[in-house]
């Protein structure tokens, strides 16, 4: 036995229960997204029929390449959504339980809003609140930790980025209020 | 000995300290990145890339290179003390290594795991040194019905080798050369599939798909488990690096054995996840007491780990000889040189000598340097992992869209990558891969030019692609491993039909 040996213990106190109900299976799932990507090479593949999928004096028309991948994506998808529908396998899998579900928008809901806020605050001030909000309200942690941990975290990124580096972000009121 | 000339030179290139200490930033960025959940190789690269945008090409591409190196080991740290393959490259790893570090074991594991990794890639860098060169002077002579067949191959054989759904390779694939072809057309210049939108026109950035696909997917799919973890903390002591080193020569026929595998894997788009399942399964075939196996064997952890590392490094070369990466990280790096105006190709061997010397060089002294620095800092970095994810999370997210911005400066790609977290998300759930779109859409435009001008060359002509022996022998190959599953399916029917007495 080594004895630098010590535990490292990381508990998750929110994490999602085993047993919850699931929202969908796979095969319900796999069967939209068979179906959206059958629309979007349909799409797609009438879009390039327009430009111009055949042949002229020089070559291939612009939509040749293309048209001919959509209907290579047309046809994968159409066989997809037929296996999907009649995938035993698919049906019996969960795509997502309600505990699952209910983690990952509390991430997705935040970015999305995150994304908002960068375009109309800029993208410091968005991150900070992002990071701050994150770690208080889904992290259960303290308050002064997660506002000192954002602050460090975004300070630092606008030392690295916009001064050091010189790799501009998208900017709001605050910053122009600073005079950056 | 062109080459061996040429790499002192690299060498006399790199050895400042500015690039030098570069290399250890991104050596612990990407150790980092590699011990995080949530983040990986390709994340850490395709995240960290806009750090690199202001630097000098050179500067560039060897943090990039140390960014994936130190992915590379990290990946290890988990595996052995948490039992959680950071990539999954490392599953392997943990079937022998957790088990050592629960024996108290840990150091030794860890060492045997760096070596092992060090091992693998050195092997995969001679590769790369002797065969890189010549491979690109024979590529020179292609014309583009020759690099069209040669994309057909790497298309063809994801197709035919993957072990996913069939149709989920194509759907992946086809729709990353779409979205590759939507914007300005290069050879016309009339506008393709753009809806009439403006933010359209510039094109679907690589790098913003991929940090969505990747970095957003990822923390999304991350949420989802349970993130309690428990493990081992260990240091390492010189005595037991020593005493590990000392037993090497022992086990000289399963390193070299997954040195092979993990640089014929890293070639052919088959990936490190394959090298290290075959080069551990290859390891307890040929032992003497196989039961020993999963039960903390030190050989459990030098075959998948020299293999993993030997494919991950060897991937580089069809991307420097080629211009096609063998694996998502390559591609990855493939786009970081686009930037910078690289063609990555045969030309770059002669248009920029000191570049991809450069380059080479750093990856023999990154994992020197890595091996150091992993071996010294391990107790630091599994440390780590005591950061709660809710810290971490919001971190990886600002990261992205930091990342998403930089590369074009547009506020529409910040979206975009938000979509492409999602459609990243829905497909890995679904069993859609992600590899084949990435490499899709990193390839689609040079792909769609030899296809149209091998076409324009020969008028129309489809038999242009069996004109002479090398493009014919080519094409002929990605048709076979496009259909292989069939005919696999065929001959292993027919064998069984000549010789039934031995069913």
């Amino acid at each position: 036995m080594s004895n630098t040996d010590i535990e490292i213990v990381v508990d998750d106190p929110t994490a999602p229960e085993a047993n919850s109900p699931a929202v969908t299976s796979n095969r319900v799932v796999d069967t939209v997204v068979s179906l959206a990507l059958l629309a979007l090479a349909i799409t797609l593949g009438w879009d390039n029929w327009r430009t111009g999928a055949a042949w002229d004096a020089t070559g291939p028309e612009p939509g040749y390449f293309p048209f001919y991948l959509s209907i290579i994506l047309g046809g994968a998808s159409l066989y997809g959504l037929f296996a999907a529908i009649f995938s035993r396998k698919e049906a019996s899998e969960t795509f997502v339980t309600q505990a699952q579900l209910r983690r990952v928008m509390a991430v997705f809901v935040p970015t999305v809003l995150f994304c908002l806020a960068t375009q109309f605050l800029g993208l410091y001030v968005a991150s900070f609140l992002l990071i701050s909000g994150f770690m208080r309200f889904v992290g259960k942690i303290a308050a002064w930790k997660s506002l000192l941990t954002a602050f460090i975290f975004t300070a630092a990124m606008f030392v690295t980025f916009d001064i050091a580096f010189d790799v501009i972000m998208p900017k709001g009121p605050l910053e122009a209020a600073l005079g950056y | 000995m062109e080459a061996f000339g040429l790499l002192l030179h690299g060498f006399a290139v790199l050895l400042t300290w500015k690039t030098l200490l570069l290399m250890m930033v991104g050596l612990v960025l990407g150790i980092f990145v590699g011990v995080l959940p949530g983040l990986g190789g390709p994340n850490g690269v395709a995240i960290l890339l806009p750090l690199t945008f202001t630097m000098d090409p050179t500067s560039a591409i060897v943090m990039l290179s140390c960014i994936y190196w130190g992915a590379l080991f990290g990946g290890a740290i988990t595996s052995i003390l948490f039992n959680i393959p950071g990539e999954a490259w490392s599953v392997a790893t943990t079937f022998d290594g957790y088990p050592m570090a629960q024996q108290g074991r840990a150091a030794e594991a860890l060492t045997a795991a760096f070596t092992s990794s060090f091992i693998g890639s050195l092997v995969a860098v001679l590769l790369i040194t002797f065969l890189a060169p010549m491979i690109s002077s024979f590529a020179l002579k292609f014309g583009p019905p020759e690099f069209f067949a040669v994309y057909l191959l790497t298309f063809c054989s994801f197709v035919g080798l993957g072990r996913e759904a069939k149709h989920k390779t194509v759907i992946s694939m086809s729709l990353g050369l779409l979205l590759a072809g939507v914007g300005m057309d290069t050879v016309s210049g009339q506008l393709r599939m753009t809806f009439g939108s403006t933010e359209l026109l510039r094109g679907i950035n690589f790098l913003v798909a991929v940090i969505g696909l990747f970095g957003i997917s990822e923390i999304l799919l991350t949420m989802e488990e349970r993130l309690a973890l428990r493990g081992h903390a260990a240091g390492i002591s010189l005595r037991v690096v020593l005493s590990v080193w000392r037993d090497l020569p022992k086990y000289w026929v399963t390193l070299v054995r997954s040195s092979f595998i993990g640089c014929w894997l890293g070639i052919t788009p088959g990936g490190a996840i394959a090298a290290s399942f075959m080069g551990y399964n290859l390891a307890k075939r040929f032992a003497k007491d196989q039961d020993s196996f999963g039960k903390g064997r030190i050989e459990g952890v030098f075959a998948p780990e020299t293999a993993a590392h030997a494919s991950g490094t060897s991937a580089l070369l069809p991307m420097l000889a080629l211009g096609i990466p063998g694996s998502g990280t390559a591609a990855i790096l493939l786009g970081g040189l686009m930037v910078w105006g690289l063609n990555p190709g045969p030309l770059l061997f002669v248009e920029h000598k000191d570049f991809v010397w450069g380059l080479i060089a750093s990856m023999y002294l990154g994992n020197v340097v890595g091996l150091v620095l992993v071996l010294t800092t391990v107790p630091i970095f599994a440390s780590i992992l005591r950061v709660p994810f809710a810290a971490v999370a919001p971190m990886i997210v600002v990261s992205c869209a930091i990342g998403a911005y930089a590369i074009q400066n547009a506020m529409f790609d910040i979206w975009l990558m938000l979509g492409f977290g999602v459609v990243g998300y829905v497909f890995k759930k679904i069993g859609i891969p992600l590899a084949p779109f990435t490499l899709a859409l990193v390839l689609g435009n040079r792909a769609e030019d030899a296809f149209r001008l091998s076409m324009i060359g020969s008028g129309g002509d489809m038999k242009v692609f069996w004109s002479n022996g090398l493009v014919g022998s080519i094409t002929t190959l990605a048709i076979i491993l496009l259909f292989w599953p069939l005919i696999d399916k065929a001959l292993s029917g027919a064998t069984r039909r000549l010789r039934p007495a031995k069913a």
